[in-house]
């Protein structure tokens, strides 16, 4: 968190100086300033600031990555005559925890396409969702698990 | 220029998920995968076409709302997706006859006993059905 505020700090120093009052020169301080503070991070004080950003980094583009292949699957589907899926329910155990991380992770799943979360079981251990291509439940479960959940978990802890 | 171009194809983009999205809703053969294909491929829709806009422009002020309105648009979409599949679960609308498994049977039929007991004391635990 400190080294964030300084990040921002550094960045509107930079906006300062370079005398450009826009984003896109703000976003050139802040990615300057964040080398600059990775450089020198081994000095200070030990700081999980770094790998945050790298964690919501990947997990965005893992995201846009599982948007982009399931789309294409479903738009196969709609457009040709022949229906390829393998609906059903299944239910995932959680392993995440908080309200955030579940809100989060639910609607993660919903908003991929062919995945729908249906309900959250009342002591919070169980996820129930719809999902549209089922090769096999429990590898199915483990991707879910492997994939989102698991950068979640990476993302807030 | 080389901005026009681009603009373009992601207004193309956006236009080929919305009719993507449309022809879901007739193709699919029950009420979830429908809900699946329509909700999320016009989410997809709307994010290109409200892109195409802000690179189209280029003003901040325009950017920003744009941004702003994409964001929105997938925090909401996905929450009545969940409640509509969820009520429609269990109100007991049937799966596709060649879904694969349905894991939440037992499980719905307890939260069906939990919503029914909820509602005999006058108190609404989940605040929908």
């Amino acid at each position: 968190m400190k080294t964030f505020l300084l990040n921002i700090l550094l960045s509107a120093l930079w906006v300062a100086i370079t005398g450009g009052f826009s984003a896109k020169n703000f976003l050139v301080g802040y990615i300057l300033a964040f080398m600059i503070l990775w450089f020198v991070q081994g000095t200070g004080e030990a700081t999980p600031y770094f790998d945050k950003v790298r964690a919501i980094l990947f997990f965005f583009f893992f995201f846009i990555w599982e948007l982009i292949k399931a789309n294409f699957r479903l738009a196969l589907d709609i457009l040709t005559p022949a229906h390829r899926m393998e609906p059903g329910v299944i239910a995932i155990p959680l392993d995440v925890e908080t309200d955030a991380e579940i809100v989060l992770l639910s609607t993660l799943i919903t908003l991929t396409p062919g995945t729908l979360s249906l309900h959250v079981s009342r002591d919070r251990k169980m996820l129930f969702i719809h999902a549209m291509y089922i090769d096999d439940p429990d590898r199915f479960r483990e991707s879910v698990k492997s994939g989102f959940e698991h950068r979640i978990l990476e993302l807030f802890r | 220029m080389i901005f026009d171009i681009f603009y373009g194809i992601l207004m193309v983009i956006g236009a080929l998920f919305m009719s993507l999205a449309g022809l879901g809703i007739i193709r699919m053969p029950d009420l979830y995968t429908r809900i699946s294909a329509a909700t999320k491929a016009s989410t997809l829709g709307a994010a290109f076409l409200l892109l195409s806009v802000a690179v189209k422009f280029q003003e901040p002020a325009i950017v920003v709302r744009m941004i702003a309105v994409i964001f929105f648009i997938a925090l909401t979409a996905p929450i009545s997706a969940h409640i509509i599949g969820r009520t429609a679960y269990l109100t007991g609308i049937p799966l596709w006859e060649k879904s694969k498994i349905d894991e939440f049977k037992e499980a719905a039929q307890t939260v069906m006993e939990d919503e029914e007991r909820a509602a005999e004391e006058g108190e609404n635990p989940m605040g929908c059905l």
